[in-house]
């Protein structure tokens, strides 16, 4: 089923329930979903656990949906960060839960929860307090963890193009997690800076094929006041 | 094996420090530069090295950091500080940039620390003190997946402890990982079998011994 485009932000978010796991693509700014997460706070959605790479940077984005009480737990893999003191402060207050992931096994994880894999073993860790308390097993001599899938009721990502099938496309290390993330979720919503037609991207530099996106967000519409 | 003392000079600055690392970066080599101090490294490649830099955030052939106009938020490193691509380069998500890594397809990363133990162990993500936010990165994936880890660091804090140890007091990144450690005052094999000298600067072999609560092989005599 080809997925709904949209241009009205508010729309594009609606249904996210409270409680639900939210998987927000982006390293720092670089491919962060901003205009979706903006939607997401004023849809008044709550108790969220965040899966994220960082946990906020400055006062926008995913920052702001932390500043706005709206987060109960954060998995990331790198919150400490010179801007991020919205996350700090809620986290020293004790409002928000943290979960640190190493980073190969945050993307993996996802990776895994997408591709239908129940559980993996990893070098990452060992003999780490991250892998306190995980199941071990020795492979040829190496020991790994047993790592667990990372799945998200809805994934908020950002692309660059995006065509009526869904397929996307990404724009230099803005790419990040957002191919991971699209898989990953039950509800996979884009927000893109074009949607084109059907056709007019070309096939071999596809990224992200159609199949995994179910809401498409054409900022270029946005833009234009289309909300 | 000898080591070579350096005691005509003082202790290595952090240029000289990666400078001497961007020499012994084999030719050719697929890197990753930690972020802070590891990635001045990269300034002291010469032309012609031929070594391609990764970055876990997707990238590889990595240019130099982005000035003026060249500035474009899409395009960062792995500490978010604009960067600029070389002809060649290729971009991919974090689920390859880490399979990359963890699969043993990089051949050197370079990276900080808290503490290196004799037998290679690291710490470099968490000092584990109240209040102190851990926030690991990276690192952990890159410390068990490049091939060869070379550590970056002073080799003793401010307050003039020991950062190589006999056993890490932090909270570990990973067990034997690293190979080979640069500090100010002297180069350092470490693994299995213990910690070894290279080459010392502005200190002589038996007053760094003398500083360090390890046991280095290849002593003078």
């Amino acid at each position: 089923m080809s997925p709904r485009v949209v241009s009205d932000p508010d729309e594009a978010v609606a249904g996210i329930e409270d409680s639900s796991t939210v998987l927000v693509g982006g390293f720092g700014m670089a491919g962060m979903p901003v205009t979706l997460i903006d939607a997401l706070i004023r849809s008044g959605a709550s108790d969220l656990t965040v899966v994220s790479n960082n946990a906020g940077n400055g006062d926008t984005g995913l920052a702001a949906l932390l500043a706005a009480g709206r987060v109960r737990k954060v998995i990331c893999s790198f919150p400490r960060q010179s801007d991020s003191w919205v996350f700090d402060r809620l986290y020293r207050e004790g409002q928000v839960e943290l979960e640190v992931v190493p980073q190969g096994n945050l993307a993996e994880r996802m990776r895994a929860a997408g591709a239908g894999i129940g559980a993996f073993f990893c070098p990452t860790g060992v003999g780490t307090p991250l892998a306190e308390g995980k199941e071990t097993r020795e492979f040829n001599g190496r020991i790994y963890v047993l790592e667990l899938p990372i799945s998200g009721d809805v994934a908020l990502i950002a692309a660059h193009t995006g065509d009526r099938m869904g397929n996307l496309t990404y724009r230099k290390t803005a790419r990040n997690f957002g191919p991971v993330m699209a898989t990953a979720a039950r509800r996979t919503i884009v927000e893109v800076g074009r949607v084109v037609e059907i056709g007019a991207i070309d096939p071999e530099v596809v990224v992200t094929p159609g199949i995994y996106t179910d809401t498409l967000l054409d900022l270029a519409a946005v833009r234009k006041g289309g909300s | 094996m000898s080591v070579v003392e350096h005691l005509d000079r003082g202790p290595r600055d952090k240029n000289e420090l990666a400078a001497a690392i961007a020499g012994d970066i084999p030719h050719g080599a697929y890197v990753n530069l930690g972020i802070g101090q590891p990635t001045l490294v990269a300034d002291h490649l010469v032309a012609g090295s031929g070594v391609v830099l990764h970055t876990e955030n997707g990238m590889l052939n990595m240019g130099p950091a982005a000035r003026n106009d060249e500035v474009d938020p899409d395009l960062i490193n792995a500490g978010k500080i604009p960067v600029t691509e070389l002809p060649g380069a290729s971009y991919f998500h974090h689920a390859d940039s880490f399979a990359m890594m963890r699969g043993g397809h990089l051949d050197v990363c370079v990276l900080g620390a808290f503490q290196v133990s004799e037998h290679g162990d690291l710490a470099n993500w968490h000092t584990g003190a109240p209040g102190a936010i851990p926030a690991v990165g990276g690192a952990m994936d890159l410390a068990i997946g490049a091939k060869s880890v070379f550590v970056m660091m002073t080799l003793f804090t401010k307050d003039r402890i020991p950062k190589l140890v006999s056993a890490c007091t932090y909270p570990l990144t990973g067990l034997g990982c690293v190979s080979r450690v640069y500090t100010d005052y002297a180069t350092f094999e470490v693994g299995a079998a213990g910690a070894r000298v290279l080459e010392t600067f502005g200190i002589a072999l038996t007053d760094l011994a003398e500083r360090l609560d390890v046991e280095l092989r290849g002593h003078v005599d």
